[in-house]
């Protein structure tokens, strides 16, 4: 069937492909492949407009600990990563389960609260919210982050749903008739079940607190006890210029945690991500 | 046996538990949630948007003063809502059609596919705090590769971040490179569009071009939709990229709440909407005018957020 013609203008096609492919391949990488070079070198070359390391400093990583509370840093984000993600699991998955599978009167203006929660931009409720936080003491810290996680995420309550829905009822109906309470029927039937979909809120979760800025600069940027790696990263500065080798080292180190959890979860994140574009 | 598939065959209706108490046990967290972090601050920066206060006094009422305030006298929050919208205007399609290229070109590749889609992804995976500080180093006039590379071909790279005409191109560029995310979507949105409509459209004897305007565009629709409004949603709420591009490209690399004293620059260039509610409030003590801008925020996004609820009945409906 195929002319000669036709596979030669399918081989065209394959490496044109390919070759924007790669194109593109490149320009997505060369800012990560950058900070790398640049987190090598010595302050003085990053003044320069020499791309490659004139000689190799990888103690660079070592002194951007010295030079900061960076450990600190990276232990306040931890912290609130860890917590804030376990947190919203406790509260988020039952009420997922609640609005895809129970029937109770309220539950479509419940969900369309939690839409509007979720697109709700965070600095309109900001200055209330920080008056509350003001009045229990607890500005400073990373609590007024990481508290609300007990009541819920909306965004991850969404997405939960959206998983939810897609597990039919009949695996429900059978476990009723084995004699489930409806909290039997989440922990025993569901939850296994709804591993990669919990698994994919989980991991936005973490990600959405490891990578946040707003938060952690709205509440704890007046005490560096408590700032995160983001409010931490513009801390490198001498006294006549940035140094740009450790901000570079200290920012790929920003890195690697959502990286290797990245590759550890690869589908169940892509799954998530998909589900997130809306099977409407 | 017929009692069973009678149950079964009454579905979503019969998993009604009897206790509503039951019910309240999943669900009673988040409609706290929802009392505490929606509602009341909600209502809380209506009222607010009414009254003189700072975080030590409480609030005096003084009607529609910084609403006044805030619509016409202020400068700076006319040139940052102006910088807001210029952002989603530059943004949203750059990003939009970045997305879809980019996954029509990995969906026509075969086994090289979840290769390539895993290196586009990456940058979406950097926290923003990270990308932008690549983007001003990667940009940095004098120093930064890219003048360095454009020299090479005798083009005078522009100033980029420390260029008010420049800046917000800067920050485009740098939102294009985490569009991974939205390539996801649209690379599984590709894939749903049924083959028989490609076959159907081809026998009629449609080109390449038409097939994906009467075939692929019509069928994907929801889904961009769904990414062009939060989209805008998302621009409108643009703060961290802007507000760490001004302080490290400014060269003061200020920290804490110090980095307020770099906002917009160069020029108010990169100075949105949310970085000045922020600062109005945080900075100027001008509590009641922040709010006043919390609330014009809240209607413009409630706006889109309508036009999504509208479109997508299935949100909210019954599930299964």
């Amino acid at each position: 069937m195929t002319t000669p013609q036709a596979r030669r203008g399918g081989f065209l096609l394959f490496v044109a492909r390919h070759a924007i492919g790669l194109a593109l391949a490149i320009m997505f990488l060369a800012p990560i492949v950058f900070l790398l070079l640049t987190s090598m070198m010595t302050s003085d070359q990053t003044l320069t407009a020499d791309l490659w390391p004139h000689s190799w400093h990888p103690e660079n990583y070592v002194e951007a600990f010295r030079r900061t509370p960076l450990l600190r840093f990276i232990g306040n984000t931890f912290l609130y990563a860890i917590l804030a993600t376990g947190f919203m699991l406790l509260a988020s998955v039952p009420a997922a389960y609640a609005l895809a599978k129970l029937r109770w009167r309220g539950r479509n203006l419940t969900m369309i609260l939690i839409i509007c929660m979720m697109m709700l931009p965070a600095q309109v409720t900001t200055v209330p919210l920080y008056m509350m936080w003001a009045n229990t003491g607890l500005t400073g810290t990373l609590w007024p982050l990481i508290l609300p996680m007990l009541a819920g995420d909306a965004f991850s309550i969404f997405l939960l749903r959206q998983f939810l829905v897609t597990i039919p009822d009949d695996y429900l109906d059978a476990a009723r008739i084995d004699g489930c309470g409806e909290w039997g029927t989440l922990l025993r039937v569901i939850l296994p079940m709804a591993r990669p979909g919990i698994a994919a809120a989980a991991m936005f979760q973490f990600f959405y607190a490891w990578n946040d800025y707003y938060g952690p600069f709205l509440y704890t940027s007046e005490n560096q006890e408590n700032w995160t790696i983001s409010l931490g990263l513009a801390s490198f500065r001498s006294l006549h210029h940035v140094e740009w080798h450790l901000v570079s080292a200290a920012t790929l180190l920003t890195m690697v945690p959502v990286i290797v959890l990245f590759f550890l979860a690869q589908k169940a994140f892509v799954q998530g991500v998909t589900l997130t574009g809306v099977k409407g | 046996m017929a009692a069973i598939a009678s149950q079964g065959s009454a579905g979503a209706v019969r998993r009604s538990p009897r206790r509503p108490l039951v019910v309240l046990t999943f669900i009673g967290p988040a409609l706290i949630g929802i009392a505490v972090f929606l509602i009341y601050p909600l209502l809380a920066a209506i009222y607010f948007s009414f009254t003189r206060f700072d975080m030590f006094n409480p609030p005096v009422w003084v009607g529609l003063d910084f609403w006044q305030y805030v619509l016409f006298d202020d400068p700076t929050v006319r040139v940052a809502a102006k910088n807001t919208l210029v952002f989603v205007v530059l943004m949203v399609p750059a990003r939009t059609v970045g997305a879809l290229l980019t996954a029509m070109l990995l969906n026509a590749m075969k086994r090289s596919r979840s290769t390539y889609r895993t290196l586009y992804y990456l940058p979406a995976l950097a926290p923003p705090v990270t990308a932008t500080i690549a983007f001003v180093l990667l940009l940095k006039p004098g120093t930064g590769p890219v003048n360095t590379l454009l020299a090479q071909f005798g083009i005078e790279g522009p100033g980029w971040f420390n260029d008010p005409d420049w800046a917000k191109t800067s920050l485009t560029l740098l939102a294009l490179w985490g569009v991974g995310d939205l390539m996801i979507i649209f690379m599984a949105a590709l894939l749903d569009v049924p083959k028989e409509l490609y076959e159907a459209a081809s026998l009629d004897g449609a080109s390449r071009r038409h097939q994906f305007r009467y075939v692929t565009l019509p069928t994907i629709s929801p889904v961009l939709l769904f990414a062009v409004i939060t989209g805008i949603i998302g621009t409108l709420n643009y703060f961290t990229q802007a507000a760490v591009a001004g302080s490290v490209a400014s060269g003061q690399v200020t920290s804490g709440s110090g980095i307020a004293g770099t906002f917009g620059y160069p020029e108010n260039a990169t100075l949105t909407y949310p970085m000045r509610l922020y600062s109005i409030g945080f900075g100027n003590n001008l509590f009641g005018a922040a709010n006043v801008m919390a609330v014009i925020l809240f209607v413009v996004s409630m706006t889109a957020t309508i036009v999504l609820l509208r479109r997508f009945k299935a949100f909210t409906g019954s599930g299964s």
